[in-house]
This record gives C-alpha cells, sequence and structure tokens, in this order.
C-alpha cells in the first residue's frame, strides 16, 4: 500500500483541507485503489518523450505592459466574506 | 401550430425573423417548461425576469432590423460560467452566495448575438463527475426513463448534465457545457442530445470556473447537428484575454452541413472494442459505420496504441491542475468562510466544509503527485504518455480525416449505481478523454435506443480547428439515424 493515512494527513494538510480522523482510513484506501490503477503508466515507453502540458503547441502571447483594467476595489471586494473598507480580513498573522 | 418549445434553434431563428411569434413569447414558452421539469434539477438558478428584459430588447432588434445570429433564443447556462451580477455556484458550497461582479467571454458573446438567459444549470461540483451526482445541490434527473422500471431515477451523466437534461427535456432551447474529459459528449449521449466540444483554443476560457486549464474547453448542447454549429460560431473566437484562445478565424460552421461526406475517410480505432463492450453498443457502432459507407464515406482501419493509457494519464494531469487552479478557493476573497483561530485553520476549515468528497478526493490526488518526490513518477510521466496520446492521433491523421467511435460504454445508470467506487465512475469517459488530452474537437449526435428504451450516441472526433467537417459528418450520420424518439418527462 502506497497510501496510509499518514500519508493522506500530510497530502490533506499540505492542501489546505480539514478531513476528520474517522474518514482518513477510508480515504487512504480510495486514494490508494486510484494511484495504484495510474500505475500502469509505467507500462508506456517515454524515454526521449517530451511532457506535453499544453493541448496546443502555440508559443505564449507577448503583450504590451500597459494597465488595461482596474480602478474599482468596491467591486474587487463585494464578494469577501467579511471585508473591512476595501480590504479583505484574515485571522491575525503577526502576534 | 406547433409548440414553441418543440422547434429546432434554426426553426426558432428563422419563426423570429419572418414574426411568426415574439422573442418574448417564445422565452414565456420555455418559462413555462422550465416551471414544468423542475422536478428534473436541471436548473440551480432560473432568471426569469432578466430573460424577459433580454427578451423585450430582442423583440426591439428584431422589428429594427438589427437581430444577431442568436437574437430572442432562450438559452440555458451551465453553472460553471460567471455570469455579472447573477449567482454563480460551480455546484459546490464553498462559492455560497457568488455573485461575479463580470461576464464570461463565451457568454458575453452569446448576448452580443441576441441569446436570452433562461438560468444556470446543476452540474458535478467544479465540473468533477460523470453523473451529475457530486452537485451540492442535488442530483439531477435524466428526462428519459427506462421502459422495465420508469420510476427509477437515471442520471443524466455530467458534468454539464443540468444541460444536457434541459435541451433534451426542452426546458431549453440550446445550453452551454464545458468538456475536460468528456463533460459534454458523454451526457449528450446518455439524453439523446448533440453535444460538441470545439478544439482547444477555439473557444475562451476566460471567466469560466477553471477545472483543468489544459483541458477545459466550452462547448453547446442542442436538439440538432445544425443548431450546434449556430451556437459554436457565436461562442467562438480569439479572446486577449484567454492567452490560450487561438487566433485562428471562426468560419460559418452552418455552411458547411453539405450533407456530402463522399470520398471522406473515417477511421476505425480498434483499440476503442474494448473487451466486455456492450453488444448493443458495439451494434450501434457497426450500424453507424453502415451509415457512413452508404453516405460514400470511406472506412479505414486505424491504430491509437496508447488510448488504453488516456484515463489513468487523465486521472493525474487533471487533478493536479485542479489541485492547483481550486488553491484560490480559501475562505478570504469570496463565498463560504469557515471560522478558525488560525489563517492556516481557516483555510483549512473552509476547504473542509466547502468541498465535497469528489472534490477533496481529486485536489488530494492532485496534491500527492505533484508533492516533492512523485512530481516526475507521476505527473511528468503522464505528460509524457499525454505526448504519445496526441502523437497516435497525429499519425491515425494520415490515413484518416474523422474517427467514429460509440461515445459512451453505456446507456443512463440509476443514480444510486458506481457510487461507491470512484473508478468505476471514471470510466464513464473511457471514449471521450482522448480528445481533451490531445486538444481535438469531437460530437456526440444521439443515435439508437437500447433495449430498455435509453438514448445511445455514436461520437466523431476530428483534426485540430477542422469543425467544419465535423459538423458535415455529424449531420450525415443524425440524418441517417433519423432519431425522433423524445423522453417520457419532457416540459
Amino acid at each position: 500500500m502506497t497510501i496510509d493515512r499518514q500519508t493522506v494527513a500530510k497530502v490533506a494538510h499540505l492542501a489546505r483541507i480539514k478531513v476528520a480522523e474517522d474518514r482518513l482510513d477510508s480515504l487512504a484506501m480510495e486514494l490508494d485503489e486510484i494511484v495504484a490503477w495510474v500505475e500502469q503508466l509505467g507500462e508506456v515507453d517515454t524515454d526521449g518523450v517530451r511532457p506535453m502540458a499544453s493541448a496546443t503547441d502555440m508559443v505564449a502571447a507577448w503583450r504590451d505592459d500597459v494597465i488595461t483594467d482596474g480602478g474599482y476595489a468596491d467591486r474587487v471586494v463585494a464578494n469577501a466574506p467579511d471585508p473591512q473598507g476595501d480590504f479583505y480580513t484574515v485571522p491575525k498573522v503577526v502576534e | 401550430m406547433t409548440d414553441l418549445i418543440d422547434l429546432s434553434l434554426s426553426e426558432a431563428r428563422d419563426g423570429l425573423r419572418s414574426k411568426d411569434f415574439t422573442a418574448v413569447e417564445l422565452t414565456r414558452a420555455y418559462l413555462g417548461a422550465m416551471e414544468r421539469s423542475r422536478e428534473l434539477n436541471a436548473y440551480i438558478t432560473e432568471t426569469p425576469d432578466k430573460a424577459l428584459t433580454m427578451a423585450e430588447a430582442s423583440d426591439k432588434r428584431l422589428a429594427a432590423g438589427d437581430a444577431g445570429t442568436l437574437e430572442g433564443l432562450p438559452i440555458a447556462v451551465k453553472d460553471l460560467y460567471c455570469t455579472e451580477g447573477v449567482l454563480t455556484t460551480a455546484a459546490s458550497h464553498i462559492l455560497d452566495g457568488f455573485k461575479p461582479p463580470y461576464e464570461s467571454t463565451v457568454t458575453s458573446n452569446l448576448w452580443r448575438e441576441g441569446a436570452v438567459l433562461l438560468g444556470k444549470t446543476n452540474l458535478d461540483e467544479f465540473a468533477m463527475g460523470s453523473s451529475n451526482t457530486t452537485s451540492y445541490y442535488g442530483p439531477v434527473r435524466n428526462p428519459w426513463q427506462d421502459k422495465t422500471a420508469p420510476s427509477r431515477h437515471l442520471v443524466p451523466g455530467g458534468s454539464s448534465g443540468g444541460s444536457a437534461a434541459a435541451v433534451a427535456a426542452r426546458s431549453a432551447l440550446a445550453a452551454l457545457g464545458t468538456d475536460t474529459g468528456g463533460s459534454i459528449r458523454q451526457p449528450a449521449a446518455l439524453t439523446a442530445t448533440v453535444g460538441f466540444k470545439p478544439t482547444y483554443g477555439r473557444c475562451s476560457r476566460w471567466g469560466i470556473v477553471a477545472f483543468a486549464s489544459s483541458l477545459d474547453q466550452a462547448g453547446p448542447f442542442t436538439r440538432t447537428v445544425r443548431d450546434a454549429a449556430i451556437m459554436l460560431r457565436a461562442m467562438a473566437g480569439h479572446d486577449p484575454k484567454d492567452s490560450t484562445s487561438a487566433k485562428i478565424e471562426v468560419p460559418n460552421f452552418e455552411a458547411s452541413l453539405t450533407g456530402d461526406i463522399k470520398g471522406l475517410r473515417i477511421g476505425i480505432p480498434k483499440e476503442y472494442r474494448l473487451e466486455g463492450l456492450s453488444p448493443e453498443i458495439d451494434a450501434l457502432w457497426q450500424q453507424g459505420i453502415t451509415w457512413l459507407k452508404d453516405a460514400g464515406a470511406e472506412i479505414v482501419d486505424v491504430s491509437l496504441p496508447h488510448a488504453k493509457y488516456a484515463l489513468p494519464a487523465y486521472y493525474i494531469v487533471a487533478p493536479a491542475e485542479a489541485s492547483s487552479n481550486l488553491a484560490r478557493y480559501d475562505g478570504v476573497r469570496y463565498g463560504l468562510r469557515v471560522p478558525g483561530k488560525t489563517l492556516d485553520e481557516m483555510y483549512a476549515n473552509t476547504r473542509g466544509e466547502g468541498f465535497g468528497d469528489e472534490v477533496q478526493r481529486r485536489v488530494l490526488i492532485g496534491t500527492y503527485v505533484l508533492s516533492a518526490g512523485y512530481y516526475d513518477a507521476y505527473y511528468l510521466k503522464a505528460q509524457k504518455v499525454r505526448a504519445r496520446i496526441a502523437e497516435d492521433f497525429r499519425s491515425a491523421w494520415n490515413s484518416c480525416d474523422l474517427l467514429l467511435t460509440p461515445a459512451t460504454p453505456t446507456a443512463a445508470f440509476g443514480v444510486d449505481e458506481k457510487q461507491d467506487d470512484p473508478l468505476q465512475m471514471y470510466l464513464n469517459d473511457v471514449f471521450t478523454v482522448t480528445a481533451n488530452l490531445a486538444g481535438l474537437p469531437g460530437i456526440s449526435v444521439p443515435a439508437g435506443l437500447d433495449s430498455k428504451g435509453l438514448p445511445l450516441g455514436l461520437q466523431l472526433l476530428g483534426r485540430p480547428f477542422d469543425e467544419g467537417t465535423l459538423f458535415r459528418a455529424g449531420g450525415v450520420l443524425e440524418e441517417a439515424a433519423a432519431f425522433t424518439a423524445q423522453p417520457g418527462l419532457r416540459a
């Protein structure tokens, strides 16, 4: 088994997802099954193959470095759960 | 007079132009249909007031002779497209109350052409699923019924299940979907609608909630191939706000529906002949081959040797991109916030409560395959296999112009089936996912009914930016299939 409950707990922490203790084992089983299934990619000879990161061969386009948008902070924060003025808020991070 | 909701999009367009009825009349007919089919749970948000305001404006433009290509046509939009001032949920708890201050490029294009918004359709949460059962807003019911068990609640497929069900049930004239691994073509096949996935880059992704950015593509659901051609023309085009959208001319796709496929070479990929493939699906595939051959096409056997690795490669690439894309849902800028003592705790609480099980599963898989020590073994390997799959298609295009395959391995299944085993659910996309990895266009066309009276679809895949040929052959397939059956739970 590649993925055990400790691995799930670690990955969940990296992904910033709170996972209840009693779900760790079942998640470990599910994820392990999926990872075991994708292991079949090992059968494919990929020596010298360039990894394909995009569905097209296009080269990233250049554009002028100019501001084309903005100037409406009120609209930007309009959906924030707890805005104060034109600012987002978070729990205190500096002691 | 025919019921207005039975007209195809092209018929409704022509009827509006010749003043047989008004956009407000057509829109009212659809608002009534939407209300009558609420048991399907196809819509998350209905926008009747907005629809009528838009329809009134359309009637003015029609009267002034200033009509767009979709003027006055009532359309539903998958709730993954941001719509200005209209709740946009991605069917996730984590986007509670989110009203975008901007409009997606594709929907902007539709409104520019005069289309009318009926509402936002249900989907699998963040488009992750193949049965529309992972939605925070509950499952969608397929308007088609198993004639041996009519009360059984069947899924419409997914992830664009609400859009598919709405078009099939006549509670929308057409609908927008998105296709990351089959999320347009698979539900189209399960609901007897036409589902079109354009070439990657044909439509702008700007303003569409991102799932896997190198795979996602916008596309239409319609009741006819011609309607899909009309919709795609309005949706497509380069957008400076999406640097992956192609700077390539958008042709009048409707003009490619000539009905003539003489000499067109249709490839039949032998690797799609899966072990254990349902005899009904196989028979339909054979029937499709005969139809195209009878219309003058040349049938060619081709090989896509790496096709069997497409699903496992997808289930590394897509979750990896998703884990990165979904990092933005942190309880700070929009949607749900679940308090915590520290910033990290607030993030984890919000994401733990805001994401459903399948989304969590995929974000965790994605985080795992991108984490230190596993990146090369999983993510890089999958990207290399993806390159091999794309190469298979490039080789196939040397001997054929299109590929014909089944769209799905099965017909619609029960809402309680395949729910305990993620891998069983993933197999729904076995025929569709290759096109996303290779960035190719594809269409699913309703082609027949199985022994339970449930629809099945055939899929055509084409070369990049050769959607015209897909519409042409899709139209021939549609005409040969002469599919006229209707779902039992229609409006």
